[in-house]
């Protein structure tokens, strides 16, 4: 059984038919004029072997115009797969994603250079020194590989979270451009048992973190029916330029058949458009061209339609993902897959809060709300991401689950229907007659059945606002809580079979 | 027999069981005689009805007392079980008179005049009951002098006022002021609560004591 996400049963859209289908024919016409350009020479020579009209750009860098037409476009939104798998680990964590079915799974990333910890320091007031609160601090540092253990760990157990993307980068000394990439797979993969979906630090380690997963899933075939792994690119620079590696990147991951997100983020106002339509047209064509060389790569590669778009910051020029623009686009770009029947990748949570409270809470309640509404499949949802997604806090993790509960809750489907119509006109009736003309005898029935919503977990006791210290108390405690290692068979193969794993990182050996 | 009777009790006043009818806190208890009937068979077995209220139904209600104070009960929990114990209080003042047995006390609630709000009043009375006081409700926007004849004719130990309006919340000063006129006030001890007053306001009109929500009322109510 995969898990259920979020079904919502009538998604939120901004866009009429007519609206989308103008944006679709948009952004038909900017594949062929201006086109795109690509630094990237196999992407160049797959398009132009397919019938895209090629001219070499005279400059530093090797670079082509690259015009795609329409019917080639057309071509691989027909080869691409409408409903996708992402395995997991644990068979019951796998995402079943049907591009027309607004079922929306929440996940965790992107990766963060900060790791944000938090203390809770006591302060005496000088005025009465009788009087003592705990205020929470917050101290930011740079990521290392037992954050990203410990964040993987905690977002097994957060019941919201439906897959994992890792939240930090890992820059410990012993860690290199050259071992990264198995390091961060093999320390996400061990401590969570849900879909795990990364970019790739070096194309050289593709074949490694591939090999990693078949030992895990039982094998190459069990790994083709159970993709505990995937990967995102971000092939697009925008606007409309295909970037020489990570294109190459995109091309060896579909070559080798496993799901990848086609990712694009343009920034409204600096790399695309600042009005709606223009931003919505260009982050259409480029997500469609790269899907296009995916399914040209290899027909029938999982592809993700995956929209990232942000509006900038007037005060810095930076990216503002807490304005109520970027929750516009991302909601338009949810309605353009769904349009295509293609499964959406898609973001929100993402704040311009520096530290976890009310700024940042606002931010991501609005964004994370509006974006679930609107039914996208594979929700980047930045689980504990602060500050534009430059750092991450476990606490703010745990608070974002609460809030995903919640959410997930507003979203049920009302029951209103004879039977239930009914015995409510029962129950007025008995109440009304009595002296009391109390409902609350008849809440017990539903008290404890899941129909009603709970207190806010982390509500404070009187007066006080304990939140922080309880989300911290929460955190602890998941902390606590065992986690299904990979085992020691496999493990040891891992450690035998792939070179560069950290000793450390394997607790069979190491102790920890 | 008697020792068993007695535990059913106390576990069904714990799942806030009044009648066979009724859902317990979980499934376990479905189909078999609630508080009502177990109450009836004891009596019928001439269990002694100190044994039943002392070890069957405050001994129930204090571990539901517990049980709310650690957040694993809810109100709705807490009221069926007073519920419970307030039916078996009715079916026993008959006996308990006859033998007796006094009750913890007297206590009459009203929401004074010119309001008719009475959600609070009727949880205060639920849980009053449940918890062994003989409750007489007067009703919702009670006229000061059916009050003050109240306490006159029936001399309970206590009176509660309930207010929700800042408009009405005036009316309880009235009604003490009344019961001093009338010579009655010593007689009783006053709580006045609603969303309106405060425990500012009780020391301004004289009240003996603010009682912030129904489980304060219990709790002031002990402290006497």
């Amino acid at each position: 059984m995969p898990r259920k996400g979020i079904l919502v049963d009538r998604p939120f859209e901004r866009l009429t038919r007519e609206q989308a289908e103008l944006i679709h024919q948009a952004s038909m016409q900017i594949l062929t004029d201006p086109g795109l350009i690509s630094f990237n020479r196999e992407a160049v020579d797959i398009l132009h072997s397919h019938g895209a009209a090629v001219e070499s750009i005279a400059g530093d860098h090797q670079s082509w115009q690259v015009k795609i037409p329409e019917q080639l476009v057309l071509k691989a939104l027909d080869t691409a797969p409408k409903t996708v798998k992402l395995g997991a680990r644990n068979p019951d964590n796998a995402l079943i994603m049907h591009g027309d079915e607004p079922r929306v799974y929440l996940i965790t990333g992107s990766e963060t250079n900060i790791w944000l910890d938090v203390d809770f320091p006591t302060y005496v007031n000088k005025a009465d020194p009788t009087k003592e609160i705990r205020v929470p601090e917050f101290k930011p540092r740079r990521g290392t590989i037992d954050d990203l253990c410990q964040s993987a760990h905690v977002c097994e157990h957060l019941e919201m979270v439906d897959g994992y993307i890792r939240t930090v980068n890992i820059q410990d000394r012993d860690i290199t451009e050259e071992n990264k990439d198995v390091n961060k797979f093999f320390a996400s993969l061990n401590n969570n048992t849900k879909h795990f979906m990364s970019g790739l630090t070096s194309l050289k380690q593709l074949d490694n973190v591939v090999r990693m997963a078949e030992l895990i899933a039982g094998g190459k075939k069990a790994l083709e029916d159970n993709p505990i792994i995937s990967f995102i690119t971000c092939l697009v620079k925008s606007p409309l330029q295909f970037v020489d590696d990570t294109t190459e990147t995109f091309i060896e991951v579909c070559r080798r058949g496993l799901p990848i997100v086609v990712s694009s983020s343009p920034q409204a106002g600096t790399t695309a458009p600042i009005k709606e339509a223009g931003i919505m047209a260009q982050i259409n064509a480029e997500v469609l061209a790269g899907i296009t060389l995916g399914q040209l790569v290899k027909p029938g590669t999982p592809v993700l339609y995956g929209s990232v778009p942000v509006r900038a910051r007037m005060d810095t020029l930076g990216d503002s993902y807490g304005s109520v623009e970027t929750s516009q686009y991302n909601i338009d770009c949810v309605q353009m897959a769904r349009f295509y029947r293609i499964p959406n990748y898609s973001t929100s949570g993402v704040c311009d809060s520096k530290i976890p409270g009310q700024q940042s809470s606002i931010e991501r309640l609005f964004s994370d709300m509006v974006v679930t509404m609107s039914g996208p499949q594979y929700l980047h949802c930045a689980f504990g991401l602060l500050d534009c997604n430059s750092v991450f806090c476990l606490l703010q993790a745990v608070l974002d689950d609460t809030h995903f509960k919640m959410i997930e809750f507003f979203l049920r489907q009302p029951r209103v229907d004879q039977p239930e119509l009914e015995a409510m006109l029962k129950q007025i009736r008995d109440v009304v007659a009595t002296s009391q003309k109390l409902y609350i005898g008849h809440i017990r029935p539903v008290l404890r059945s899941g129909e009603i919503s709970g207190v806010y977990p982390f509500e404070g006791s009187g007066e006080a606002d304990d939140v922080f210290e309880l989300a911290h108390e929460r955190m602890k405690e998941l902390l606590a809580r065992p986690v299904e290692h990979i085992d020691r068979e496999t493990t040891a193969r891992i450690f035998e079979e792939i070179p560069g794993i950290l000793p450390r990182l394997n607790i069979y050996e190491s102790g920890s | 027999m008697s020792k068993d009777i007695i535990a059913t009790i106390k576990e069904n006043v714990i799942q806030g069981r009044k009648t066979q009818g009724d859902v317990g806190i979980d499934d376990s208890l479905a189909g078999t005689p609630g508080v009502v009937e177990l109450l009836q068979q004891a009596l019928k077995s001439n269990v002694s009805p100190q044994v039943i209220i002392s070890e069957g139904l405050t001994a129930g209600m204090q571990v539901v007392g517990e049980k709310f104070s650690t957040k694993e009960y809810f109100i709705p929990d807490m009221l069926a079980s007073a519920e419970a114990v307030g039916a078996a209080m009715d079916i026993m003042k008959p006996v308990l008179e006859s033998a007796n047995v006094e009750t913890k006390g007297k206590f009459a609630i009203a929401t004074v005049k010119g309001d008719i709000h009475d959600i609070g009043k009727n949880i205060v009375a639920i849980l009053l009951k449940g918890a062994g006081y003989e409750v007489h409700d007067l009703g919702i926007d009670v006229p000061t002098e059916k009050v003050v004849e109240f306490v006159k004719e029936e001399k309970p130990g206590y009176l509660g006022l309930s207010a929700l309006l800042t408009t009405t919340m005036t009316e309880m000063g009235v009604v003490i002021k009344a019961l001093e006129e009338n010579k009655l006030r010593s007689s009783v001890k006053v709580l006045i609560g609603g969303a309106a007053v405060s425990e500012e306001f009780a020391q301004e009109i004289g009240a003996d004591a603010y009682c912030v929500n129904a489980f304060d009322a219990v709790k002031v109510l002990e402290g006497y």
